[in-house]
């Protein structure tokens, strides 16, 4: 062991063996919400606190739909990824794992039954 | 030489013994910001799921979410929202390598910080 090297003794065992693909979707993810996020909210915005039936005709039109529904699932996917690492930041060990798989099921179930929704709405 | 001086080294400082600076601030802001939007989304998707259901369970959800609870969940999720997103801009600024400095992340920060509000009052205007 003494004749080792820091360099060499430190080699592999780093957090950071991995990152440069969850640090370009984060970044790819970014950009299609800065362009979705204002038009969701001034979309949903403009459509929440209508009655029953101005809902279901407003969301029956392309535009706001596609919109919602793409922000939904890019904002969702996004969100699991940020929160994946706050979870590899602030909890050890099983919890870790257990919670990134809960949280990951979360996001896309909710996304999922974001679209259908918006689908159901749509069509 | 390899094994000179090991253990009994300095340990990183933790955020107890750190004065709060604007810069630490804005970024642990930004976390917060990013994952308590969670229940806004949740909200939403619910809200979503009871209108494509049927006029009673979307009384039910729109009930809530138009609520003076919801309300109140939907304004700090909207300024959250611009905030994290201006943030957000922050970060992809960083990434080429620029704004680094810290005069400049501090402009910046204010600049997160005042676009926030400023754009929550825009949409608050624009959807009330």
């Amino acid at each position: 062991m003494a004749y080792l090297t820091d360099r060499k003794r430190a080699m592999g065992l780093g957090s950071a063996k991995t990152g440069t693909e969850h640090f370009w979707a984060m970044k790819v993810s970014s950009v299609a919400l800065l362009i979705l996020i204002p038009l969701f909210v001034f979309t949903f915005g403009a459509a929440l606190g209508g009655a029953y039936e101005e809902i279901i005709a407003y969301y029956s039109r392309p535009g706001p739909a596609i919109i919602a529904a793409l922000t939904l699932v890019v904002g969702f996917k996004h969100f699991n990824d940020g929160v994946q690492t706050l979870i590899e930041d602030y909890v050890p060990g099983t919890s870790q794992k257990v919670a990134i798989i809960l949280m990951t099921c979360l996001s896309y179930g909710a996304a999922a039954v974001g679209v259908f929704a918006i689908a159901k709405l749509a069509l | 030489m390899a094994d000179v001086n090991r253990g009994n080294r300095p340990l990183s400082p933790h955020l107890t013994i750190y004065r709060p600076q604007l810069t630490s601030m804005t970024s642990i802001l930004t976390r917060i910001t990013g994952n308590a939007m969670l229940i806004a989304a949740l909200m939403i998707v619910w809200w979503f799921l009871a209108a494509a259901s049927s006029e009673d369970y979307f009384s039910i959800a729109n009930g809530f979410v138009t609520s003076w609870f919801g309300d109140l969940v939907m304004f700090f999720s909207v300024l959250g929202l611009w905030y994290h997103t201006l943030a957000g801009v922050r970060h992809l600024i960083w990434d080429n390598g620029i704004g680094l400095d810290i005069p400049t992340a501090e402009k910046l920060g204010w600049a997160c910080i005042g676009g926030s509000v400023l754009l929550t009052l825009i949409t608050v205007v624009a959807v009330a």
